[in-house]
């Protein structure tokens, strides 16, 4: 602990530092107490606030956290090797349990991982629709990740605000495809089914009405709050060129200072025609990753609405019968219809033989898919690469020095969901 | 309409470039499906990863994913190990890949990235390949004493080992897996590659071509 070089400012500046200036130990909280036992605790598996299942192995030095050992994997479910053995379209699900938080963002990689192998073209209305619901998603997300956050670090009202909007999310999404959560709505080719136009208005609606307050006025609340910016400011505070050599990506690069965006660096689907600006952060600590989140809830719903504006009418999905089945009314006249509407939903169709690693811009950052494809109707090897995986690895570095009370702070403003991290 | 997928720049002269800088320690590079794919030697996994993150013109300052493959068909060198990169400045991404055995440890790359170290973890958990020079190679994802590795082609996908809470122990017990009815594995694919029966009547089709032969993703008309 002695002249620890990492340690933040709060600890530094504190009252206890400076009842002993002359000490090499001027940093250490503890000077003075009578003795003090290294120990180990376990936060986790079973904890509010580790979101999910997560066991934290803690080594404190009185109440500082000197290492940290995570343990993950509870959640393990093999989704990896059970996709070898489906078919393409039956692995689609798979990708909801991801990341349950934001399901169409990790179908999203997937099916466009697909697309490339075959070659396939995608309908533009089905593109702008994936990119509205992909922002969709996100809103939903980050509602999810501010409020829990916010309410990690001791408050509680602005939660209870969000879960407001973010289950009318859920309402839309269980509108545009049957079911609120796993949705299973985008497939190779773009989506399964159009959405009603009265969904479309009253996704317009909602963002400029009810939306807007609630969001506004949970944030309100924190955005300048003392105690919320004395448990977030300093804390966890990670430089560009850690971020970018621990793997980082999606908010925690740009909290650090990096405006890196797939989104924008490297479109897909429609995504090259919409404006947005990409938050940055300039400290790189958890207020800057809460506050880029906010940001970016922001810009979403600016997308989404030029999606609105922009989407053209026509087809869904595309028209390739070897890849996308026909529609229900075709299939009940037309023969050859029928034939491909069994032959897809028996054998599934066949992806030529390639590898390629497909990345997307998902709420919690890059969330990419390396597929195998060996020219049958079911992948070799999917490869799913998570999130959280990174930057969980990263807390150990992130704690060092830090309060027990600021892990539940900086693992909420990681955004970790266990479905993803684990598979 | 411009593809869907992700677009990042243009793979030209990324080849010449790899080559030029990588010099013997490569053994093939080509691009696959719109993507870069250099295979290298295993001796050389270090020294092929910090020329490529290091060298202006290259510079992958990012490694996101570390992928295992098993291909059991190879015989020898069955694993491979395929790095993702990814060069915030160039904006493009690129694979490399390492083949090993269960024997033979690949070099670990912690040095040049500490994001390596789960993800290495994750790989030796799955597939059983070493990493010399990883300060803490244990399993990740799977059980605290579980034994195998699962992602390999030989491993059941039921597994050997089902756990339950025993009411009279008190506890979770191991116990080797007993399926209540057979493992059904769904294989509609070799009934419509055509059965080897011929029925009354075909014998004068027997010289007719059968279905083509799938493409490969490189030879999909764009």
């Amino acid at each position: 602990m002695a002249g620890l070089p990492d340690a933040p400012d709060i600890l530094r500046d504190s009252a206890y530092a400076l009842s002993s200036p002359d000490s090499a130990n001027a940093a250490h909280p503890t000077v003075g107490d009578v003795e003090i036992k290294n120990y180990t605790i376990n936060f986790g598996p079973q904890h509010p606030a580790a979101h999910g299942v997560l066991r934290l192995v803690l080594e404190l030095d009185g109440e500082i956290v000197e290492r940290v050992d995570p343990h993950v994997g509870l959640l393990h479910r093999g989704t990896e090797k059970l996709m070898e053995s489906r078919p393409y379209l039956q692995n689609i699900p798979y990708f909801d349990r991801f990341d349950y938080c934001s399901p169409l963002c990790m179908e999203h990689s997937f099916v466009l991982g697909i697309e490339k192998l075959m070659g396939l073209e995608v309908p533009e209305r089905g593109q702008y629709l994936r990119v509205l619901f992909a922002e969709l998603t996100r809103i939903s997300n980050h509602l999810l990740n501010l409020g829990s956050h916010i309410m990690d670090v001791g408050a509680m009202t602005p939660n209870l605000w969000l879960f407001e909007a973010r289950e009318d999310t859920y309402g839309f999404f269980e509108r545009a495809s049957g079911a609120r959560m796993h949705m299973n709505w985008m497939r190779p080719g773009g989506v399964h089914q159009d959405v009603p136009l009265k969904l479309l208005t009253d996704i317009g609606d909602w963002l400029d009405g009810r939306f807007k307050r609630l969001f506004e006025d949970a944030i309100s609340l924190v955005a300048d709050n003392r105690i919320f910016k004395q448990r977030n400011v300093d804390i966890g505070i990670v430089s560009r060129d850690d971020a970018i050599a621990w793997g980082f990506s999606g908010p925690m690069i740009r909290a650090a200072g990096v405006p890196w965006d797939i989104r924008r660096a490297q479109p897909y689907d429609v995504y090259d025609r919409m404006e947005f600006d990409i938050p940055v952060g300039t400290r790189g600590d958890c207020y800057d990753r809460f506050m880029v989140r906010v940001e970016e809830v922001r810009q979403s719903a600016r997308i989404i609405k030029q999606c609105l504006s922009q989407m053209p009418e026509g087809p869904v999905l595309t028209t390739d019968r070897k890849a996308a089945p026909p529609r229900r009314g075709e299939m009940k006249r037309s023969m050859e219809a029928l034939i491909h509407h069994f032959k897809l939903y028996t054998e599934g169709f066949h992806v030529p033989a390639g590898e390629v690693y497909v990345a997307t811009e998902s709420p919690k950052g890059e969330f990419g898919v390396y597929i195998v494809a060996d020219g049958t109707n079911k992948p070799y090897r999917v490869k799913v690469r998570p999130t959280a995986f990174s930057h969980l690895q990263a807390m150990d570095f992130m704690m060092k020095g830090h309060m027990l009370a600021d892990t539940t702070a900086i693992l909420s403003a990681i955004d970790i969901v266990f479905g993803e991290c684990d598979r | 309409m411009p593809s869907s997928y992700p677009r990042f720049a243009a793979n030209d002269g990324v080849i010449d470039a790899a080559t030029a800088a990588l010099g013997d320690m490569l053994v093939e590079a080509c691009e696959r499906v719109g993507e870069v794919q250099l295979h290298v030697k295993r001796e050389a996994t270090v020294e092929v990863l910090r020329t490529l993150r290091d060298t202006p013109g290259l510079e992958y300052q990012q490694l996101m994913e570390i992928a295992g493959v098993d291909y059991p068909a190879r015989g020898d060198e069955r694993f491979e190990v395929v790095y993702c990169l990814l060069s915030l400045t160039r904006n493009h991404r690129l694979h490399v890949h390492v083949r090993t055995d269960e024997a033979t440890a690949i070099p670990s790359v912690t040095g040049l990235w500490p994001v390596a170290g789960w993800l290495e973890r994750e790989v030796y958990d799955m597939f059983g390949v070493l990493f010399d020079g990883n300060p803490d190679l244990r399993r990740i994802l799977t059980d605290y004493g579980f034994r195998g590795h699962p992602l390999r082609k030989d491993f059941p996908q039921t597994g050997y080992v089902e756990l339950r809470y025993s009411e009279a122990d008190k506890r979770v017990v191991y116990e080797p897996v007993q399926l209540a009815q057979d493992f059904r594995n769904f294989d509609f694919l070799s009934p419509w590659e055509g059965g080897a029966y011929q029925l009354p009547g075909d014998e004068k089709a027997a010289q007719a071509p059968g279905a083509p032969t799938p493409l490969k993703a490189d030879e999909v008309k764009r």
